[in-house]
């Protein structure tokens, strides 16, 4: 590439799994690259030698009640509504805020890195419509992405066991690396699991259990989920971003909000995008290339600001999360689950229905369902448990019993949730954010399929937890599903998997990019985050985003070369 | 404020809310502009308490965003219009004056039952109240509460733990 009439090759918005994936294959291939990354910055120093930072802690008011890793829900509101009958909004405030932040969302999690069925990409053909979702195959198989998943697997660093899941798809090599120490509780809930006709496994999961590319193995501190790892055990997206530095072709501008993608005078190609720094002054950044990779929220909230690449009308359409069914179990001893990665076993039956399952969805009026992976976990702070104690005389006693943490087990089914083109996001009428820009909107309702998904499945899920001890169950969801009733959790889903508001395909008139994540409408632009999922499958979306990056940013570079990290 | 708090968490054989520290949590965080930097964001990466260098008193600098969230949410935006993109907002500096002041100025002489009646016509206030007595008890002492570990020693919470972190048997182990 020649740089000369550009401030860079590529600018990249966005510094999470997808943009970061972004940044390491483009500075490989010899481009230079500016990332914007809204949030600020507590994973990496940005100068050589590019030390990791010491931000992050085993701080539990710090990570889970101060909004260390962002967005500031007063900075940042976002809205939430069911459908218009709400009105305006629903909600205004803290909506599925995925840390935003150099690193994105990958910093928050606790990496829990499966891939995609076969199955998953060509849905509508294997299992066919659904009244009322929006379902499509994708217009790439799994065939084509393996390659790219393998790649990403060795990129972020992923321990797993290959072999042992009845359902993964087929793989054309081990994981880099072998799983870490089962979680107590996880021995009790997979034998219970296995007991009683289940597949449980060790989860492939992105945190190292040897030291790997430069990084420590985890050290089992507990504090996972939600938190940044204090040692940067976990890879994503701490390896890609610090590979794409020392490259000496990339740089990162924390605190620079993406406010427009600029276009030609033809409006076929994008020459520019603008962004205002922390404190509101307007920058422009030129470049050859411009990679979007915000998230399936910011991305379809920065094109239509701007009403550009929406030629289809789709932009911010076909929102996905996973519906998430928690069935909690409390035990009458102690499991300690603060000691570990918060999840070491998932299992998967429930992806692949059964007759006797195809039948229950028959009864319920629907031609077939599926469920998603189930994580085995716990690992809950005690400031949280606290919260959910009662005040008064009781709260010490019930506290030291420690039903709601230190006796708690939880699976949570990642549900598939169908595509609806009604369920979108779009950009609020009057609220804004500090920067003055309209706030983002999400409008959203599961289908019949995800609530009769999860009142099937809930139940064998209560039993599993009594075959392995439990003295009692509950069972909640997010979203409720009851129209009546925030539930437990509150009308918002809670799970910070979001998707498809850009959605992939071969025709312009029905998808927003192709399927190498260019847009239709601006031919040296792509996507390279969750936006263009075409369904949701049962399974958690990083390793599917990275692989899809690694893909799209290999086409946009015309390179083809395999790597490995380190 | 102790006496509310203790209230909400009160002491049976261990320690509750008010021996723990929260007044001085709430007041920290209340007044988490009195120094410099901000008393907002404990440091890291650790505590020491588990090994290493100990980190988490030296408080995370805030950047000109992170200041301008954290003052509007403590002091409010006062018609500062800076304050005020979405409009008006409340701070918590005001919203414990209304309360501890709704509670009346007796409060910590009145009975259990007097206090809860006291409390429970303040629900808004009451749940302020609660969340940050949990976060003074069950959180890391820097902030304030918490005091000697009592509220993590009552319930058996070992607390941070890196760099030390736990080992493969105790975590699969029983």
């Amino acid at each position: 590439m020649n740089p000369s009439s550009h401030d860079a090759d590529a600018v990249i918005v966005g510094s999470g799994p997808g943009g970061a994936t972004a940044a390491d294959v483009l500075t490989a291939a010899g481009w230079s690259v500016i990332v914007l990354e809204k949030g600020r910055n507590h994973l990496l120093d940005l100068e050589p030698p590019y030390e990791l930072k010491g931000d992050f802690s085993n701080d539990e008011i710090k990570f889970t009640r101060r909004h260390f890793l962002g967005p500031d829900p007063l900075l940042e509101p976002r809205a939430f509504r069911r459908s218009d009958a709400d009105g305006d909004h629903l909600l205004l405030g803290e909506v599925n805020n995925l840390p935003s932040g150099v690193g994105g969302g990958a910093v928050h999690a606790d990496a829990k890195m499966p891939r995609f069925r076969e199955l998953d990409f060509r849905l509508l053909s294997e299992r066919g419509p659904i009244d009322g979702a929006d379902l499509d195959d994708w217009p790439l198989d799994y065939a084509e992405l393996e390659p790219c998943y393998a790649e990403a697997e060795r990129l972020v660093g992923v321990a797993g066991e290959a072999g042992v899941n009845p359902y993964e798809s087929w793989r054309s090599g081990p994981y880099p690396m072998a799983p870490g120490p089962d979680m107590y509780g996880a021995i009790l809930s997979a034998e219970a699991a296995t007991r009683m006709g289940y597949h449980p496994y060790r989860a492939p999961t992105g945190i190292n259990t040897t030291d790997y590319d430069g990084r420590p193995s985890c050290n089992n501190c507990g504090f996972c989920g939600q938190y940044g790892c204090p040692i940067h055990a976990k890879g994503d997206a701490v390896a890609s971003l610090r590979r794409a530095l020392r490259s000496g072709r990339c740089e990162i501008r924390p605190r620079a909000m993406a406010t427009e993608v600029v276009l030609d005078e033809a409006g076929r190609r994008a020459r520019a995008v603008r962004y205002l720094d922390a404190v509101g002054d307007g920058h422009e950044v030129t470049a050859a290339h411009v990679v979007l990779a915000g998230g399936a929220f910011e991305t379809p909230r920065l094109l239509l600001r701007g009403g550009i690449a929406n030629s289809s009308g789709l932009v911010g359409r076909y929102l996905m999360f996973h519906f998430q069914t928690y069935v909690a179990a409390s035990f009458p001893f102690s499991l300690h689950p603060n000691r570990g990665r918060t999840v070491t076993h998932h299992h998967d039956d429930f992806v692949a229905p059964n007759a006797e399952d195809l039948a229950a969805a028959r009864q319920a009026g629907l031609p077939w369902f599926s469920g998603g992976t189930v994580e085995h976990g716990g690992g809950t702070g005690p400031i949280t448990e606290a919260l959910n104690c009662p005040p008064g005389p009781l709260h010490k006693e019930l506290m030291r019993s420690s039903m709601l943490r230190d006796r708690l087990w939880v699976f949570t089914m990642q549900g598939e949730d169908m595509p609806q083109a009604v369920n979108r996001v779009d950009l609020h009428p009057s609220a804004r954010d500090v920067h003055g820009l309209p706030a983002g909107r999400v409008t959203y309702s599961p289908h019949r399929h995800e609530i009769a998904a999860s009142a099937y499945w809930g139940p064998k899920l209560e039993a599993i937890h009594i075959e392995a001890g439990a003295s009692w169950t509950a069972t909640t969801t997010s979203p409720p599903t009851d129209r009546d009733s925030a539930g437990a959790m509150g009308w918002a889903p809670v799970s910070r998997h979001v998707m498809g508001t850009c959605r992939m395909g071969t025709d312009p008139r029905t998808s927003v990019v192709d399927a190498h994540g260019r847009f239709h409408d601006v031919e040296n632009m792509i996507c390279a985050d969750s936006s263009v999922f075409v369904t949701s499958s049962g399974y958690n979306p990083t390793l599917t985003i990275v692989a899809l990056a690694i893909r799209a940013s290999r086409a946009l570079a015309g390179i083809q070369p395999e790597r490995r990290a380190g | 404020m102790a006496a509310a708090c203790e209230r909400l968490i009160p002491a049976d054989e261990s320690s509750g809310a008010a021996a723990a520290g929260a007044a001085d949590y709430i007041d920290g965080l209340l007044g988490a502009f009195r120094f410099d930097p901000p008393h907002v964001w404990a440091g890291g990466p650790f505590s020491g308490r588990a090994g290493g260098e100990a980190s988490f008193s030296d408080f995370t600098p805030l950047d000109p965003m992170d200041e301008l969230a954290w003052r509007t949410r403590i002091e409010g935006s006062r018609g500062r219009v800076e304050r005020e993109w979405n409009g008006p907002v409340t701070g918590l500096q005001e919203r414990y004056e209304d309360g501890i002041a709704a509670l009346g100025a007796d409060f910590a002489g009145l009975g259990s039952a007097d206090q809860d009646a006291r409390l429970d016509a303040v629900p808004e206030f009451r749940s302020l109240l609660y969340e940050h007595a949990c976060e003074a008890m069950y959180g890391p002492p820097e902030y304030g509460g918490n005091r000697h570990l009592a509220g993590w020693r009552s319930i058996g919470f070992e607390g941070d733990v890196q760099p030390r972190g736990w080992s493969d048997d105790e975590v699969s182990e029983p």
